[in-house]
Order: structure tokens, then sequence, then C-alpha cells
């Protein structure tokens, strides 16, 4: 039995970080000090760089700020910002977590708010060292899914290997969320059909719609110069390799950044901001995407890569899966598993699905991902807007029992 | 390369037109496809892939059993299917030129 932290809204840690968050980019320098000079793995960097008040950013904020992995938080404000740092502190506060705000402004500056910064963190080491242990099962967990990198192995192998421990993982409580409707397009007949009603079915092709008008406003589809050199051709291509993380379960609903999901089962994540296009990609890169899972309450990342990602995360661990068995050869000491091994005929997509829910038993024990223990702490955020999800898109209320 | 180990080319479904590659392939490697002996014009990559039979302009793309996008230029069987003869019926592919490597003069 895996151990957890206890969270008084119910749901349990697998980690139990301190996260200094900053409120604006002129404040990320001080808030990057601080972690740095508190040289502690569990010390996490997070942030929104925007002056501009934004309701995404405060709730993509307050969900990661009280995600069950969080133990503790450190805020720092300039004091000038439009962030709403006391909405922010109130959420925080609420949680039953520890929570100091430092206002450079008020606090003389740089280097006198770096170290009341550094003493803060520290006491909230201490105080959290007492968190209460808690017996978490595989029917705690709530596990995403990524893809980064991808090349044409990634459909073949890392991708439906996903797909396979998704199935499991389904099947024995957990909740599994897969996202990215933009890398979906081509798939939405075929995703529509698995709905476990017909309203969410066709909740499903119409984000998939908006997903594919976004990104044809914004000139370019989710698809990198690395795809193509890795075999890919078109968007549907990439989607079809990529949908396959998705595995076979049925798709419970869909949720936006920041949802929760209701019970477990399989949720598709809405990424791509609703209304006109107005703040540029839906998200800018793979963490842009990594974060959103996140603040739906993702445990851990499963991160599919063909050629060669290397990104980690604040807050939750990733695991990285590599497909293409060249790349592996060539950057092994990034990769968590070699999935390459099914193309060579080493191994079966059961079998590897089989490793990956082993590696996310281990990695929820407190072992570290490989990423983790190379100090991956990547973190974006920017801007958005988002409509609440309509009543079709939740049709399972029910919270696991 | 030796004669035992598995084929070079994956067919994904039985209707796909389009054999994903395991391998790399050189030029002048047999290829065996659906029974017919070919003999590979060009590099392939591992994750591209190529054509199971002669395909022309308008033809659909078959790969995984469903529509990939569709071909631009004359194919024959066997020649790699990529870029320069295929495109995409729902968002072109507009991105910058990758260099492929750190650097290449």
């Amino acid at each position: 039995m895996m151990q957890g932290y206890e969270r008084a809204d119910g749901r349990k840690g697998i980690r139990n970080v301190i996260v200094v968050a900053y409120l604006v980019e002129c404040a990320h320098h001080v808030a990057r000090r601080i972690v740095d000079v508190s040289a502690d793995m569990d010390v996490h960097l997070i942030g929104f760089p925007g002056c501009y008040p934004n309701e995404y950013s405060l709730r993509m904020m307050k969900n990661l700020c009280v995600h069950p992995n969080v133990g503790g938080v450190l805020i720092v404000s300039l004091g000038c910002e439009g962030f709403n740092r006391e909405g922010l502190q109130a959420v925080v506060a609420a949680s039953g977590r520890p929570v100091e705000t430092l206002v450079i402004q008020e606090r003389g500056g740089t280097a006198t708010t770096i170290a009341a910064g550094v003493k803060a963190v520290a006491a909230m080491k201490a105080s959290i060292v007492h968190t209460p242990r808690v017996a978490i099962g595989v029917e705690d967990l709530v596990i995403a899914t990524v893809c980064g990198g991808s090349d044409g192995t990634s459909g073949l192998t890392a991708n439906p290997a996903v797909g396979k421990c998704f199935d499991r993982l389904v099947a024995r409580g957990s909740t599994c969320i897969f996202e990215e409707t933009g890398e979906l397009i081509g798939c939405e007949q075929i995703m529509a059909e698995r709905a476990v009603t017909p309203a969410l079915g066709e909740a499903i092709t119409a984000c998939v719609a908006k997903a594919a008008n976004y990104y044809t406003v914004m000139g370019y589809g989710s698809f990198a110069p690395g795809n193509a050199d890795g075999g890919l051709t078109t968007q549907e291509e990439k989607s079809m390799g990529a949908y396959a993380k998705s595995g076979d379960s049925p798709i419970s609903g869909i949720i936006k950044p920041g949802d929760h999901p209701p019970s477990n089962g399989l949720y598709l994540l809405d990424v791509v901001p609703d209304g006109e296009p107005r703040f540029g990609f839906p998200n800018i890169n793979d963490n842009a995407e990594i974060a959103e899972l996140i603040a739906c309450g993702a445990h851990i990342t499963l991160f599919t890569t063909g050629r060669g990602s290397v990104v980690g995360s604040a807050i939750s661990p990733v695991i990285k899966i590599c497909a293409n068995p060249e790349t592996f050869q060539r950057m092994p000491d990034d990769m968590d598993v070699d999935a390459g091994r099914i193309l060579n005929g080493d191994a079966t997509l059961d079998e590897v699905g089989a490793e990956i829910f082993a590696k996310i038993a281990a990695v929820a024990s407190g072992e570290r991902s490989v990423s983790e223990s190379l100090g991956h702490q990547e973190f974006i955020l920017t801007y958005k807007s988002f409509e609440p999800v309509g009543p079709a898109c939740l049709p399972v209320r029910a919270r696991r029992a | 390369m030796t004669s035992n180990q598995p084929s070079p080319l994956i067919l994904l479904h039985e209707k796909d037109n389009v054999l994903a590659c395991r391998r790399k392939i050189h030029p002048g490697d047999t290829l065996l496809i659906d029974g017919t002996s070919i003999a590979a014009r060009g590099d392939i990559e591992v994750g591209h892939k190529l054509a199971r039979v002669d395909l022309g302009p308008g033809d659909i793309v078959l790969k995984y059993g469903v529509p990939i996008g569709s071909i631009t230029q004359p194919t024959r069987i066997g020649e790699h299917v990529h870029t320069h003869n295929m495109k995409s019926d729902y968002i072109a592919i507009t991105t910058r030129q990758s260099t492929g490597g750190e650097s290449k003069s």
C-alpha cells in the first residue's frame, strides 16, 4: 500500500512540496532566488508573468496552490500588479495550508525580500514535516498524459502503450485525463463514438471543431518541424498517433483547465479557449498543457516522446516514455520507460503498458522520476479565457465511492 | 542486414495504402510488399512511411485504417510518402524549414 499526504479537502497527495508563486514577471527574479537559495528538490517555482488581471490565470494559480501535492505556499508580489493576491492567499489559507505573502515594494526591495522568503520557506518546511500520512490506492490517483516531440514512432509504440496503461488504470478506479483537442483533429468521429452519452459525443465533436477553427485563425496547426523530420506528414496523422494515448475505455466527460473530474474514469481536457481567438496560440508549448492537467488535479503526467523531450514540471512528477529506439539510445538518461523495444519486437504493447503502470506505482510511492531527479521543474502560464463546460459534458456526476 | 530480422515495414491496418518503417531503409534494400519484391529508391527513416500501392494526385492516404491526408504527386509503390507528395485535408502545415540538426552547412 502506498503512503500519501492527507489534505483537508479529502484528496491525497504523492508529494509535499512548498510552492513559491510570483504574481507578475517583475517578481520572478526574487521568487526564483528564494527557490535557488533554499536548494531543496521539494521547493518549486510557479508564477504568472502578466500584469493585467485574467480570470483563467487566477483560477489556475488557485488550483495549483491547493493541489494535493502542495504542502505550503509562499506568494511573491511586486505590489502594483493586477493579480488578485488577496484572493489567492485566501484560497490557500482556507485549505489549511501554511501561506505567506511577501510584497517587494513593502519589504524594502530585492535583497530583503529574498532573505525574508528564504526564512519563510524554511519555516514552512519545518511545519509540514507533520503533514498526516494516509494510505493511498490506485483509485485515489489522477493520471494525465501528453505527448511532445512526436514522430512517426510515437503512434506505434509509446502512445498505444500509454493507452494500454490507461485502460488498466480506469479498470482499477483511477481517474485518467487526456487532452489537446487541437491534436485530435481528424479523430473526432471515432472519439465521439466512445462517449458515455450521445450528447457528450456531440460535445466532443464540437470541441474539436472549435480547435480546428482556432488553429486555422492562428495560421499554424499543432505541428512542429521535428514532427515532420520524424515522419509525420499531416495534422490528422499526428492526431491519430496522439489519440492512441487515450486507450479504449469509454469517455466519461469533458473538462476545462482547473475543473476536477467529478468521478473516476476517462476524461478529455479541452484546452482551447472559448470565444473569438484573442490571446494567441492555445498552448504555446508542452508545459502549458502539463500545468493545466495539474490544475485539474493530476498527480503524475505520462509524457510520450519520439524526438526526445527532456521536460518535467513543478508540483507533479512527469514520467517520460520514449517511443523511438534511436532516441532512447541517444538520450537514455532522460527516459523512464523504453517503449521503442516494441518496434524491435522485444516487447509487446501490453508489456510496456504494464511497465508504465508499475512505474506510476513506484513514483506515487515516492521514487523520483528521471526528470524529477534531474531537477526539471518547468512551469508556464499565459492568458486564456474559458466559459464553464455545458451540462452535456459531465453526464457522470457521482463522486467516486 | 541479416535475413532473420523482422520486415522493416509494418502494416497497421489492412485498409491502409501506406506502410510504416520500423528500421531505416537504404537505397537498394529489397522491400517485400504484399508478396512483391521492390528495390528501395532512397533513404527512408524510422517512423516514416512508404506507398503500399501506386498512388496518384487526389488519392486519400489511409493509415491506422483512417484518412490522414491526400496525395499531391504521382507516387509509386515503395516510394517515400511525406510532405513532398502528400497534404493535410484539415489544416495546411505551415512551419519553418527544419535543419534537422544543431548545425548544417
